[in-house]
């Protein structure tokens, strides 16, 4: 009997966790919890393009692709736990989608050889190569998209922004603040005066701020919000009035979920993206093939094309190019996650390589490097329209402004390099 | 009119607008409280659930669509109807009295005579599974609230323009109030004096004075707990409706709504966990003082963000004094 049963747990394990052989490409999802809209439907496209590959390509390079699930809901501790778990599975790279879990992570990972995407989120100055060798943040950061809210609101002024007021509204915590040094060094060099508001977690109670912003009438509000946070501030903003094209949120504060329940009131808001959004893109038509009609998808399929499904796709599409080329490099199909991180390191991703992917202009153009582990800080500006429910990118992808944002790149990368005993070095 | 005074107006006024947002979740909490001595954590949660049931049966939602997607192959997307809001929240008031019994039934009548820890470890149980099952019920994605008396009468969003152009002409200043917030003023002030009246001039309603004061009395006397018990739970569950309707109406209805029970703790125990006017009260002082603190001291000094500091500082210093709150029975026991 107990031979029996020592079997069938053997078989459950085994029926459980990926074939060895496979790419494995771990997520870590929180379909559940407070953050649970967004992450369901970044889950959700990660998985389909993987899916995708499967169906179509027979995965990559050969190798078929596993993408084994763990519920984080959110949770830095149950992140952790699910790193943990999932280690032993081959996973090629970790994307938590989560600033706190990321940041329990990065000493973790880079003991354990295995490389950490975090695009548009997670520690900044990850950036730098020769501190963090195993972490990733391409195509941009939250300093890039300070810098391009800011410059597109000097493209917005004619190129001055002299007595101008903005105010910064953002989740009191570690991933809200982080713009905050970067707005104050722009504002130092374009002469804008810089409000910046704290809003507590969760956000739903959002009067005092709103009230300060109306007696304070800054000419625009930048957010840095995530979850319940968004919509309430953007209720409040049609409340008090404030004009919504002079509102503008971070990427994490510009999907749908964030402006349908404000209703016509949330018409011309804007937020910036490292991707571009939308389904039309011929990528889609094969992804509603061999993916949605043929029954395969993770959701419902109705959320293809949402701005966070786009985001997984688009985060799940890194990692496979990053397969390729580490495939490439090392001259073997079956790579490591030791060689997925050189895969990452040198990947290259130009509008050739994205209109062969069947996404033409859905992201930027950037190079990574043993240097530059976060490409070039290409952020574009999208905004809602409440009539026809659906996002419009309105500019191309803008460079941020790396004299600012390098210098504190460096300096905030130095700190950890001492605080941590990590001589920079590539490696 | 002094500019600065205007802005404390202004403050104030949404302070208690404020607070009677809070008061109407706190109020969950004293109903079940007062009659069973239960500090019911799912409270929140019941909030949430009341809100998403709402929302499905608005919408005309399968319950557990994707489960039985799921298990049967089938690809069921809705009923495909809408139905009208009263008629929904009538429903939804149901499914809150089923709930009522079934917790009735199936908890807490099994821990009848336990210790207070070990029913509040049971709500606590509550509010997981109550979350679990709003999620397989209605999916985790977030909803649009819209509830409407008729087609074009719906709860209002936005500024009372009649209000900021009133006080504009009379003071040079246009106050701001949110229309929604006017509407759950009435709604509370409302609820509050239809719990009383029902509480005061029905027979169950005395009947639940009856329990809250002696339980045992009460069940001497031929009061059947358990009736009043699902009767108290129901009525939690409808203010909890209320409350998931006024709080979803700003934010969309989303999982994160159960943690609007947070900004009902510093008012129960500033106002009393047993008193339905210290529910409104704590509620009003707590929305008022931590508007009050940001606008004169938090935002100005200290970087701002320190309302939910200061609510629960408030709240400890009135335990500090005054453990039963301003007006919760004190506890006297004899050695």
């Amino acid at each position: 009997m107990k031979y029996k049963l020592g079997t069938l747990a053997v078989a459950a394990v085994m029926a459980a966790s990926p074939v060895l052989a496979d790419l494995v490409f771990p997520s870590l999802s929180y379909r559940t919890g407070p953050y649970a809209a967004g992450g369901i439907q970044f889950a959700d496209g990660y998985a389909d393009y993987f899916t995708l590959l499967n169906e179509r390509d027979g995965g990559i390079g050969g190798e078929k692709i596993q993408v084994p699930e763990c519920e984080t809901a959110y949770n830095t501790e149950k992140g952790v736990e699910c790193y943990e778990s999932l280690k032993d599975s081959g996973g090629l790279v970790y994307q938590p989608l989560s600033t706190g879990i990321t940041y329990q992570l990065i000493p973790k990972m880079t003991a354990d050889d295995i490389p950490l995407l975090t695009s548009g989120l997670g520690r900044t100055s990850a950036k730098n190569g020769n501190v963090f060798s195993h972490i990733f943040n391409f195509p941009a950061n939250y300093w890039d998209g300070a810098s391009v809210a800011i410059k597109y609101l000097l493209d917005e002024n004619g190129g001055d922004l002299k007595g101008k007021k903005v105010s910064l509204v953002y989740h009191n915590s570690a991933y809200g603040k982080e713009p905050i040094r970067t707005l104050q060094e722009l504002s130092k060099k374009h002469g804008f005066d810089l409000t910046e508001v704290p809003v507590d977690h969760p956000g739903q109670e959002q009067k005092s701020q709103w009230l300060q912003i109306r007696r304070e009438k800054p000419d625009y509000v930048i957010m840095y919000g995530w979850g319940v946070m968004n919509q309430v501030a953007i209720q409040e903003a049609i409340n008090i009035r404030f004009p919504m094209e002079n509102f503008i949120g971070i990427w994490w504060s510009g999907s749908e979920n964030d402006v349908l329940s404000a209703g016509e009131g949330a018409d011309g808001y804007k937020a910036l993206t490292f991707h571009n959004v939308g389904s039309n893109f011929p990528l889609y038509d094969d992804l509603k093939k061999y993916v949605v009609d043929a029954g395969k998808a993770s959701g419902a399929g109705d959320q293809v094309g949402s701005v966070i499904y786009n985001r997984g796709i688009y985060a799940a599409m890194l990692a496979a190019e990053s397969a390729k080329t580490a495939q490439e490099i090392h001259g073997v199909s079956n790579i490591t996650p030791s060689q997925m991180r050189d895969g990452m390191e040198n990947l290259s991703m130009t509008e050739e390589k994205m209109v062969a992917l069947g996404m033409p202009n859905f992201g930027p153009e950037f190079q990574v490097s043993c240097e530059n582990h976060g490409g070039n800080g290409l952020v574009a500006v999208t905004q809602w329209d409440a009539k026809a429910k659906e996002w419009s990118l309105i500019t191309d992808f803008i460079e941020s402004d790396q004299e600012v944002i390098q210098a504190l790149v460096d300096e905030d990368s130095q700190a950890y390099a001492s605080e941590n005993n990590i001589a920079p070095a590539c490696k | 009119m002094n500019e600065q005074l205007a802005f404390t107006i202004e403050v104030f006024a949404n302070g208690l607008m404020a607070g009677v947002l809070y008061a109407l979740v706190a109020l969950g909490f004293v109903l079940i409280y007062k009659a069973s001595g239960i500090f019911n954590y799912a409270q929140g949660v019941m909030a949430l659930f009341a809100a998403m049931t709402l929302v499905g049966i608005q919408n005309g939602q399968v319950p557990f669509v994707h489960l039985i997607n799921a298990i049967f192959g089938t690809e069921i997307h809705g009923f495909g109807w809408t139905v009208p809001s009263f008629v929904a929240i009538i429903l939804t008031v149901f499914v809150m009295i089923g709930l009522a019994w079934a917790v009735q039934r199936f908890v807490f009548r099994h821990l009848v005579g336990q210790e207070p820890i070990i029913l509040f470890m049971a709500t606590i149980g509550l509010a997981y599974f109550l979350e679990g099952v709003a999620d397989l019920m209605w999916g985790s994605e977030l909803k649009t609230l819209t509830v409407c008396a008729t087609e074009s009468v719906c709860l209002p969003q936005g500024m009372n323009m009649w209000l900021e152009t009133t006080t504009y002409e009379a003071m040079g200043y246009g106050f701001f109030i949110d229309n929604l917030d006017i509407v759950a003023s009435i709604i509370a002030a409302l609820l509050v004096a239809g719990l009383v009246m029902f509480a005061q001039y029905t027979k169950q309603g005395r009947a639940m004075r009856a329990v809250a004061d002696d339980h045992q009395a009460a069940l001497s006397v031929g009061v059947s707990l358990n009736f009043i018990w699902i009767l108290v739970w129901s009525l939690a569950g409808f203010v909890a409706l209320v409350a998931g309707i006024m709080w979803g109406a700003k934010s969309g209805v989303q999982f994160s709504l159960s943690l609007i029970a947070l900004k009902a703790l510093p008012v129960l125990m500033l106002g009393g966990f047993t008193s339905i006017p210290g529910a409104i009260v704590g509620g009003l002082i707590i929305g008022v003082g931590e508007k009050m603190f940001e606008f004169l001291i938090g935002a100005p000094f200290l970087g701002g963000a320190t309302e939910n500091w200061f609510a629960y500082m408030l709240a400890l210093v009135f335990l500090v004094f005054r453990p039963q709150g301003l007006f919760g029975e004190k506890i006297i026991e004899r050695v």
